[in-house]
């Protein structure tokens, strides 16, 4: 006996598992995006501040009213308290919750309660708190309570297989989320990529870098003078930064090995899709993929994710039966 | 001897503590506790309100933040519900719980053997003890079953029979749930917040553990695995629940959870040879037994009914080949049916030649003319159940119902008499309860839970029910009751 033992995992929980990651993601995501603007904007123009959000939109995949006029109130009704929209925060939480529920036994006790407070958290959120009075409170405390279940997760639950499915939910939602915030940003913000940013524009490149949670690390990094290149290499391509799209690849990769050793389904289409796209980012070079265009890159990137994730489907969750009784 | 002392001279937190003929749990007489109350009594005196106010709302907030709830059926407004939990045990002397243990064990193998008998040669029928027609005509009688073997002959391994305590002081048999009794999460949860509320109290009393009620249960499940099994491995267990929709879906998560066990759901399952896999992230697993919480009619929709989504298709095939083992098996449901219900006194003695450890409560069979009549005339004073419903559904309370009410059910009783069974309006007994910062009576009963495995197992306990409305006579959750923790002595 070497202390480990085998253990089974239904192919409906590890479904589960990842969906409820991946909607907690996003919510901390979406928690994170809106805060950062809203601080933004007591910076800035009404003008520049409409530009953002319909970046905002764009990156929440939120179509944007038809006439064009932002109205920040209701947005933000939609991006976090409306049930009706399937990515508002609400909506997202709720979701992961449910996911959550129906694999209870499986997860610790510890991590079933932080989710559910923090579910009755937003629930009992009114319209006036989460915009009007407290929205620094809310957003913030989405935010926490979002680390605060990952912080339970890994400190309660065994990092056995379903806890793989739980990092790999996250990063391939974080990788998404990454790629398209990045995407659309240099694509409606062009600036020369080596020359440093100033007024109106910083704050706006100030707000991406914090939109990953980054501005501090990139300081670290690069000090407080903003250059696009190396914004962009920084969020792309830094291999120590958790919110970095290198970063999330690598952590989609270990998830798979992981439990491709521990499904004994080792050379399987989603280790080696993974194994590629880790492969391209630690390869690349700044200078020529901005050469070629931050949104080709990213969409790649971000196509390669899906197909992991298809590859997931298929091969753990959804796989055909007749495929599976031949061996 | 001098009479007792009027009710008013109570002190708080028992100012409005009421009696009536209802035997009184914690009472003799009034002001005079029973022995094994006298310590609880004292505590609650000496409490301040307040505190125990404190302790109920966070033991109410741990229910909520633990997500222990139950699914209000036919209510739009959010669907989960927190089971509302009592603070204040109800203890019952490791006499009394002999008696109980015993009554129960001597029950669940009669009702066992009984069932084996009808699904083969059906002897008791034969006899005459228990009428052909009523076996036949319940809805819960499955042809499939017959002569079908199930391992041990054991067809109902998990049992949860509720229990009243009548004005004499005596507990009597109220229903048999046979099929898929539910509840016991709730006595281990709660019994995990009243060790931590009374610590000292809990210990002084020396109340038996009930902690140990998940691994009787595997052990149990165990015991039924097809021979077959052995040979492989240990035998795989599995929890089939209906999905996060039902209303005990927090249980099934916590047994499975406590028992280290799969949960699945229908869709987790597939046939293949009349073998029954589960479908894994590292590919299909067979599967030895079943701790199925899904209703008969939605097992399998080859075999029953055809619209049911819950079930596994061809698993009825694979249960009859005696690849995979259901707990419990198909078909117990006619031991329950209230009409039938009846005749467990003549059947303990058919089968045991023995006479009935606890007895039943009277029943009026409604397809008799005499008793049907008699019944009619007297609607105003019986309770009226439907035979196949449970949960409280389907159900007159003569003495609380309006005149309209009666007149339906009177039309529903001469369409379906069979259908019907009436019974007196009992009283059952009452415990105190900590309600609106004070402690009020309320009628109780108890459900204990049996398994039937290599032996019969009862963990000293149960899930003692509350009617939580003042005067009601009704406990199940889904009608307003709330629970509260059972504390069995130990010797």
């Amino acid at each position: 006996m070497n202390g480990r033992r085998q253990t089974t995992m239904l192919s409906r929980v590890a479904d589960s598992l990842y969906w409820m990651s991946r909607y907690l993601e996003r919510a901390e995501h979406t928690a994170r995006l809106i805060d950062v603007d809203l601080q933004l904007r007591l910076d800035q123009s009404p003008e520049a501040g409409a530009g953002r959000w319909l970046r905002l939109l764009e990156v929440s995949e939120v179509p944007a009213p038809e006439d064009g006029k932002i109205d920040a109130a209701s947005l933000t009704h939609v991006l976090t308290l409306d049930r009706t929209n399937p990515s508002s925060i609400l909506s997202c939480v709720a979701a992961a919750r449910e996911n959550l529920r129906q694999v209870r036994e499986q997860c610790s006790t510890e991590m079933w309660e932080q989710l559910n407070r923090l579910y009755l958290q937003v629930t009992s959120t009114t319209e006036s708190e989460a915009w009007l009075l407290h929205s620094y409170v809310f957003f913030r405390a989405v935010r926490e309570g979002a680390h605060l279940f990952q912080g339970v997760t890994d400190s309660t639950m065994s990092h056995g297989e379903g806890w793989q499915y739980i990092q790999l939910g996250r990063f391939v939602e974080r990788t998404d989320e990454l790629a398209r915030l990045i995407g659309t940003h240099f694509g409606r913000l062009p600036h020369p990529l080596d020359q440093a940013v100033e007024s109106e524009e910083y704050l706006e490149w100030v707000g991406l870098l914090k939109s990953c949670a980054a501005f501090e690390a990139y300081c670290k990094t690069y000090t407080a003078e903003i250059r696009p290149l190396r914004v962009a290499e920084f969020l792309l391509l830094n291999p120590e930064f958790p919110h970095s799209v290198r970063f999330s690849v690598d952590r989609i990769h270990a998830a798979l090995v992981a439990i491709g050793e521990l499904t004994e389904r080792k050379a399987e289409q989603p280790v080696r899709l993974a194994g590629r796209l880790c492969a391209t980012l630690s390869f690349s070079q700044i200078e020529e993929v901005m050469a070629s265009g931050a949104g080709g890159y990213v969409d790649s990137v971000r196509w390669q994710c899906a197909q992991a994730h298809t590859a997931i489907q298929q091969v753990y969750f959804d796989y055909a039966v007749e495929s599976a009784l031949v061996s | 001897m001098s009479p007792p002392e009027p009710l008013t001279l109570f002190r708080p937190p028992f100012r409005n503590y009421q009696f009536d003929a209802a035997y009184d749990e914690m009472f003799a007489s009034p002001g005079a506790p029973r022995e094994h109350y006298k310590a609880l009594f004292q505590t609650l005196l000496e409490l301040p309100p307040e505190e125990l106010r404190k302790t109920q709302q966070a033991a109410d907030l741990s229910f909520l933040h633990q997500g222990i709830t139950f699914t209000v059926y036919g209510n739009d407004e959010g669907t989960e519900r927190v089971f509302p939990n009592d603070l204040l045990p109800r203890i019952i002397p490791h006499q009394e719980w002999r008696k109980i243990e015993t009554g129960l064990t001597q029950r669940i193998a009669a009702l066992n053997l009984f069932l084996e008998d009808i699904y083969h040669q059906g002897r008791i029928l034969a006899d005459g003890v228990v009428p052909r027609e009523l076996v036949y005509s319940c809805r819960h009688f499955r042809r499939e079953m017959r002569g079908l073997t199930v391992p041990r002959g054991i067809y109902v391994s998990i049992c949860g029979t509720d229990l009243v305590r009548l004005p004499d002081g005596s507990f009597a048999v109220l229903e048999d749930n046979l099929r898929v009794p539910s509840g016991v999460s709730y006595m281990l949860a709660n019994r995990k917040v009243l060790k931590k509320v009374f610590p000292t109290l809990f210990r002084d009393y020396g109340v038996s553990p009930v902690d140990h009620y998940a691994q009787a249960l595997l052990a149990t499940l165990r015991a039924l695995a097809p021979a077959s099994s052995s040979s492989r491995h240990e035998p795989k267990v599995v929890l089939l629940t209906p999905g996060v929709f039902n209303s005990a879906y927090f249980e099934h998560t916590f047994l499975a959870q406590q028992m280290g066990i799969e949960l699945v759901e229908g869709r987790d399952l597939l046939v293949h040879d009349n073998i029954v896999y589960m479908r894994t992230t590292a590919g299909l697993r067979r599967v030895d037994v079943i701790y199925r919480r899904v209703d008969d009619d939605f097992l399998d929709p080859l075999c029953f009914r055809q619209d049911s989504s819950l079930g596994v298709p061809g698993l009825f095939n694979a249960y009859r080949a005696g690849n995979v083992v259901l707990a419990n098996a198909i078909g117990t449901g006619v031991a329950d049916d209230k009409a039938l219900y009846a005749y467990v006194p003549a059947i303990i003695r058919y089968y045991l030649g023995e006479d009935p450890i606890l007895a039943n409560v009277q029943t009026y069979l409604l397809n008799d003319r005499s008793q049907r009549s008699y019944v009619l005339e007297h609607l105003e004073e019986l309770v009226v159940k439907a035979v196949g419903e449970s949960g409280g559904y389907g159900m007159l309370i003569g003495p609380h119902s309006t005149a309209a009410e009666r007149e339906d059910f009177r039309r529903r009783i001469e369409a379906e008499p069979r259908n019907y069974i009436a019974q007196p309006t009992l009283s059952l007994s009452r415990a105190p309860c900590f309600l609106e910062g004070e402690v009020q009576a309320r009628h109780v009963d108890l459900r204990p839970y049996i398994l039937y495995g290599e032996n019969v197992t009862l963990v000293p306990g149960g899930l003692t029910r509350v009617a939580l409305r003042r005067g009601s006579l009704v406990v199940n959750s889904s009608q307003g009751g709330g629970s509260k923790d059972t504390w069995v002595l130990r010797a």
